[in-house]
């Protein structure tokens, strides 16, 4: 009797001494080192952005963000754990310490930005909200939809856009919520809705999934801003720095024409001062992040720059087939704009 | 150790905590409330902290904010400009809807499907068993997905109505089930009287005309009744009286939809889906039918078990009293029946209840999908919106618990 008391004193002081946080604690950029392996959120799967094969094997837009960021930080481009996240699920993940960097098409809004306490590094995509329907229903624009019935993931962004889309144009419709883009999917080729809406570019890569895409057409208006941007959580800013100068570093090896291919030979040959600052050929810009001298070079190698990625995940060559419109290089017309390594 | 009769109880010492059987269970209790008390304790501190750190407040003001998303099902007028408090209650009473048409199917099923397999028609009792083992041997959110499988995908869309060959309504052209919803025709009223002020409320006039005449037509029954049963004790006849009851309820009911020239407005299909009726989500459907079926299994159960624990002798010497089969019924094995069936029933009211939450796999604004959901996800504000989501279906359980052990009180043994 006398020691069941001890014990039961014992636990209770065990209990009280016990770290009262479970929280992943600041430093993000050690964690990740000592953990050897980055994790990334991502979609559950959406088709060039981020979706499994039948391997196993994640790719897509999102992705080689996420491989970037490793590469840079890991010196390894295969060390990312991809942790599929539904609209509903994501912010919390990335509050919560689940996963490190949060790169799955994600508004960058100032509600998210400011209350929920994210940190959005750089917009790597710069969309729209848009509505594809049926080609056999006859609609043209998206002002013919008065009464149709919308299927919308919940939890995001375009369900926002879209009840103040309909109410400033007068219009009514009902909406059909779904959780994810698969079911979404589902929901609309069976009939249970008229129109599916999403960002422009969702809509281009869930079309492309469909056995029968040439039946569907994305309606020619676009409600909304939709800037996509990887997001980290507040309050650590040196991992959001790493993140944000990661993208901006593929962004700015498009600009400077450095490639995959050509990566290794221009790091030593490129008498460009903004390509040897960022290629860590000249001053050693690492450091200052907290990284070694060539993170840049690692980052640019694992997939290629901006310009390649995109190409190989949703450009004009693939089934998605997006023009690079606003996500063309400034000196092109678009907005992709890099801060200068200096 | 007992107490010595009569002697003094020993003086106090430290170590009677424990070795005292008169003390010891109050040191057990003691400790085992101490650490019960700490680890609450650790689990507020921790969740404190971790708000903090994360830089997130504990405050429920934004369910004074716009909410900014539409609804599709609402029992109360609601847009998207409504706030986020205004959308929580568009989902409870949505909650409360499902719940209570859930709870009176489920019981309506069950009591049929029990009694029924207590048949002694062979092929009936057996077809009840293969209905009850299917529906409770299965986990819920799977009979929900499958019926609403079958409603999306065998059902026709909104425009295969459109033109001579497609799709034909059912029910002489009134009724069209669609794979997104089922489109009823709603009541119209051509001459509505409006409303009327009573007692501060504003009540709608043909309601409450509607209201008054069957009210009225009830208390005539009544005392017709209590008329015909003492003509019977006087002359030892009964005189019929079903048609002036018949004729009571139907007559005033017609005269007022005369007047008032009430009729079914039959949906037609305009534009993408059909207006003028009204549109039966299927989300709302599947819910019910699911939850119907489902806790229907179980009441059929309670209520076979109920009938079953009613000794055989009650019966017998009920028919060797000479009364009828219903009677029997009635008055002799239901009343002591409820006694057994109404505790576990309490407890599949509220299984039911809790199981509505299940809605968010077909799409229904439940409380669950809205407060707990849409406005969670928009404002970021995870901890209190689950904590109110709690305390409401807290609240409603323990509603529906204290209603049904009223009840219990009244079918109880009562004891003099």
């Amino acid at each position: 009797m006398t020691k069941s008391v001890f014990f039961c004193t014992a636990a209770a002081a065990a209990l009280l001494s016990a770290a009262p946080v479970l929280a992943a604690e600041g430093d993000t950029l050690n964690q990740v080192k000592s953990r050897g392996e980055l994790i990334c959120g991502v979609n559950t799967g959406l088709v060039g952005f981020a979706a499994p094969d039948a391997n196993g094997n994640w790719s897509g837009f999102d992705i080689a963000i996420c491989k970037a960021v490793a590469a840079a930080v890991l010196g390894d481009a295969t060390k990312v754990k991809y942790v599929p996240t539904t609209g509903q699920t994501r912010f919390t993940a990335l509050a919560s310490g689940e996963v490190d960097v949060l790169a799955r098409n994600s508004t960058w809004t100032f509600q998210r930005d400011t209350d929920l306490k994210l940190d959005f590094t750089t917009v790597n995509y710069y969309d729209g909200q848009g509505f594809m329907v049926r080609k056999d229903l006859g609609v043209t624009s998206a002002k013919e939809l008065e009464g149709a019935t919308i299927c919308i993931q919940t939890g995001t962004s375009t369900e926002l856009n879209l009840a103040d889309w309909f109410k400033s144009n007068n219009m009514t419709y009902q909406p059909v919520n779904i959780d994810s883009n698969a079911e979404g999917e589902q929901q609309y080729l069976a009939g249970a809705c008229d129109a599916y809406t999403t960002d422009a570019s969702g809509l281009a890569a869930t079309r492309a999934a469909f056995a029968d895409p040439e039946n569907h057409i994305i309606l020619p208006e676009i409600i909304s801003k939709e800037p996509l941007a990887p997001a980290v959580r507040q309050g650590d800013d040196n991992w959001g720095d790493i993140v944000r100068w990661t993208i901006y570093a593929l962004i700015s090896a498009e600009e400077y024409g450095v490639t995959s291919a050509n990566i290794e030979e221009l790091s030593k040959s490129s008498t460009n001062p903004d390509v040897q600052r960022m290629l860590g050929s000249s001053d050693d810009y690492g450091k200052m992040l907290g990284l070694d001298k060539e993170w840049a070079k690692r980052a640019i190698a694992a997939s290629g720059n901006y310009g390649e990625i995109f190409a190989a995940t949703i450009g004009e060559q693939t089934p998605i087939g997006l023009a690079r419109g606003l996500n063309a290089q400034w000196a092109q017309g678009g907005l992709m704009y890099a801060m200068p390594f200096r | 150790m007992t107490d010595l009769p009569g002697g003094a109880s020993p003086p106090f010492r430290l170590s009677m905590l424990i070795r005292d059987r008169r003390y010891r269970a109050l040191t057990l209790q003691a400790i085992v409330f101490i650490l019960v008390m700490l680890v609450a304790a650790w689990l507020v501190n921790n969740t404190v902290q971790n708000l903090a750190r994360m830089g997130k407040t504990f405050d429920f003001g934004f369910l004074g904010n716009r909410a900014g998303y539409d609804i599709p099902f609402s029992l109360i007028p609601y847009s998207s400009d409504s706030t986020h408090l205004r959308a929580a209650m568009v989902g409870l009473l949505n909650t409360l809807l499902v719940s209570a048409l859930g709870c009176l199917f489920a019981t309506v099923v069950g009591v049929v499907a029990g009694v029924l397999r207590l048949s002694s028609n062979w092929l009936i009792s057996r077809l009840m068993t293969v209905y009850v083992e299917v529906f409770r041997n299965i986990p819920l959110l799977l009979w929900i997905l499958v019926i609403l499988a079958v409603f999306t995908e065998v059902l026709p869309a909104p425009r295969d109505y459109r033109g001579e060959d497609g799709a034909q309504m059912i029910l002489f052209g009134t009724v069209a089930p669609t794979n997104r919803y089922t489109a009823v025709p709603t009541i119209r009223i051509d001459n509505d009287p409006g409303t009327v002020s009573l007692a501060g409320f504003q009540i709608d006039a043909a309601l409450l005309a509607f209201v008054t005449a069957l009210l009225a037509a009830w208390l005539i029954h009544r005392w017709l009744r209590a008329w015909a049963a003492a003509r019977q004790d006087r002359t030892g006849m009964r005189p019929s009286t079903w048609w002036v009851t018949l004729a009571l309820f139907v007559l005033p009911l017609v005269g007022l939809m005369w007047l008032f020239g009430v009729h079914l407005l039959t949906p037609e299909l305009k534009g993408f889906n059909f207006a003028g009726g009204l549109n039966l989500d299927n989300g709302f459907v599947v819910l019910v039918l699911a939850l119907t079926l489902y806790t229907g299994a179980f009441i059929a159960e309670i209520v076979r078990g109920g009938v079953l624990a009613v000794s055989r002798g009650q019966t017998e010497a009920a028919l060797a009293l000479g009364l009828r089969a219903r009677p029997v019924m009635a008055l002799v094995v239901l009343p002591q029946a409820l006694r057994v069936i109404v505790p576990p029933l309490i407890s599949q009211f509220l299984n039911l209840t809790k199981n509505s939450s299940l809605a968010i796999a077909v799409g229904f604004p439940d409380l669950r999908a809205t407060l707990g959901g849409t406005t969670l996800n928009q404002t970021g504000r995870e901890m209190e919106s689950m904590l109110l989501m709690m305390g409401i279906y807290l609240v409603i359980s323990l509603l529906i618990s204290a209603a049904m052990n009223l009840y219990n009180a009244r079918v109880r043994l009562k004891e003099r």
